[in-house]
């Protein structure tokens, strides 16, 4: 089947096919192509009864807003997400990959998954591409021992932290972190402080915008607020932009009467049914 | 961006200054009043920019003292295009628009590049949004691509919602593009100022 349709491998993995061609073409002068960017506030803490990820929704090409209402907080598993900065398609195929892998452990093993083997499955797969896939993310979760919360970077280095940022608001949210955080937060108090956190991302960093979305995990819930909070509203229109009839012109017009062979006729009786009078 | 009307014209700004992925300020006005007939929209390298309004204000005094009048838009459009060309091979980094009104008390607006090519048109976007505006004034002002509709010139009331509309538009889609926006309306009474605010992520 696979065969009749491309030559796509049927091992998995990247293809590097084009790696040489592309080199050259680069060097005759031609420009890469532009992947989009979460060019992100992406944050999260750890609280009394659990993890609170944030994140904000904007997804940039270059300077242009390509999407204005994009989802940055990606399922692990039902009591682990994951926020993703980065390249838009790494972060979403690098943790799809991981949930994937981490859902078929759940079966083998019949345990709740850990957050620290979904760390790691991360860390092995970034690390062997050498920083190329650009993901950088925010893992939470809350599983049997306890509530963690880790930063991957794209080489696959990653820290054990209460709280942390990334993607290019992080500076903005760390910001906010270092001065409001404390140690077993109340859940309300949680969710203000990553709000909070996010909200300066979306403001002070041109990479990030839109509105706020938070994932709270705690031992037996999951709350996935989207959005939890539009920090911006929509500038209203003052004038009305609707053309009048006719503003377009027409080029050509043309009628054809489409032509059906007969290939079967049937008749069938049917039950005549009462009416519906309700 | 400016439009010229048939006794106004309109140039507008918006105030967000910034560098990479950062803003360095939020009420930065890019227009800049040279007369009572006349506004400047510069935007670029915002240094040179300083030093540009610095030279044209003070050359602009140099005239006043000589001929005893103040200059017309024409001629501040004419001399900045061979002050621009001076520095050909080390040029400005700014795109200018200057809007106001010319000698018959018509409003006119004149586009440049940023080594002094210009010409005078009735609309034009320019800056990092620039490539979004252009084709929405071309319909909207130049009515291009609209069979059967009365060119009716646009009255200053529809020109200023215009205005507002187009940057609320960019503001959604630029990232350089927000916070707020300086309209500044020239006619033969002097420039009023009109602020107006916009999103700011």
């Amino acid at each position: 089947m696979a065969a009749t349709l491309a030559a796509e491998p049927i091992t998995g993995g990247f293809s590097f096919e084009n790696c040489r061609r592309n080199a050259s073409l680069e060097k005759m002068g031609i420009k890469p192509p532009t992947a989009y960017k979460t060019g992100t506030t992406i944050a999260g803490v750890v609280f009394k009864d659990g993890v609170v990820l944030g994140a904000d929704t904007r997804a940039t090409e270059d300077t242009v807003v390509a999407d204005k209402n994009c989802s940055k907080i990606h399922y692990i598993a039902p009591n682990i997400y994951c926020c993703g900065a980065g390249t838009a398609a790494d972060t979403e195929m690098t943790t799809n990959m991981i949930s994937s892998q981490i859902e078929l452990h759940r079966l083998n093993t019949g345990r709740t998954p850990r957050v620290c083997t979904a760390n790691r499955l991360l860390k092995q797969f970034l690390f062997r591409y050498h920083g190329y896939i650009s993901a950088a993310l925010v893992l939470g979760g809350v599983d049997t021992t306890g509530s963690y919360l880790y930063s991957i970077h794209p080489h696959g280095s990653t820290d054990k932290l209460p709280y942390v940022t990334m993607g290019s608001g992080s500076l903005a949210a760390m910001a906010v972190f270092e001065d409001g955080f404390k140690a077993e937060m109340e859940k309300e108090k949680a969710m203000k402080l990553v709000r909070d956190a996010i909200a300066a991302g979306i403001f002070n960093d041109l990479g990030s915008g839109s509105n706020v979305d938070l994932c709270i995990i705690t031992k037996d819930k999951v709350e996935y607020l989207r959005p939890y909070d539009e920090a911006n509203l929509k500038g209203v229109r003052q004038g009305n932009y609707r053309y009048k009839k006719g503003t377009t012109a027409v080029l050509k017009k043309e009628v054809v009467k489409s032509m059906f062979e007969v290939v079967k006729t049937q008749v069938k009786t049917t039950k005549p049914e009462s009416m519906d009078t309700t | 961006m400016a439009i010229a009307g048939e006794d106004f014209s309109v140039i507008a700004s918006d105030t967000r200054l910034s560098q990479g992925f950062s803003i360095h300020s939020r009420d930065l006005p890019k227009t800049y009043k040279l007369s009572n007939s006349t506004v400047l929209g510069a935007c670029g390298f915002h240094g040179d920019v300083l030093t540009l309004t610095k030279v044209i204000n003070a050359r602009l005094k140099i005239y006043e003292n000589e001929h005893h009048k103040k200059m017309s838009t024409t001629a501040i459009a004419a001399m900045l295009s061979t002050m621009l060309y001076y520095r050909r091979f080390f040029p400005y980094y700014v795109y200018n628009i200057v809007a106001g009104l010319d000698d018959e008390g018509k409003g006119c607006v004149f586009s440049f590049d940023p080594v002094g090519s210009y010409e005078r048109e009735s609309y034009r976007a320019g800056g990092s949004a620039s490539s979004m505006l252009q084709p929405l004034l071309d319909n909207q002002i130049g009515f291009k691509n609209q069979q059967g509709v009365e060119r009716l010139p646009l009255s200053k009331d529809k020109v200023v919602n215009l205005v507002k509309d187009v940057f609320i538009s960019a503001s959604e889609r630029d990232i350089y593009t927000g916070d707020g926006i300086i309209i500044n309306i020239i006619t033969k009474d002097g420039v009023q100022e009109e602020r107006f605010p916009l999103r700011r992520d």
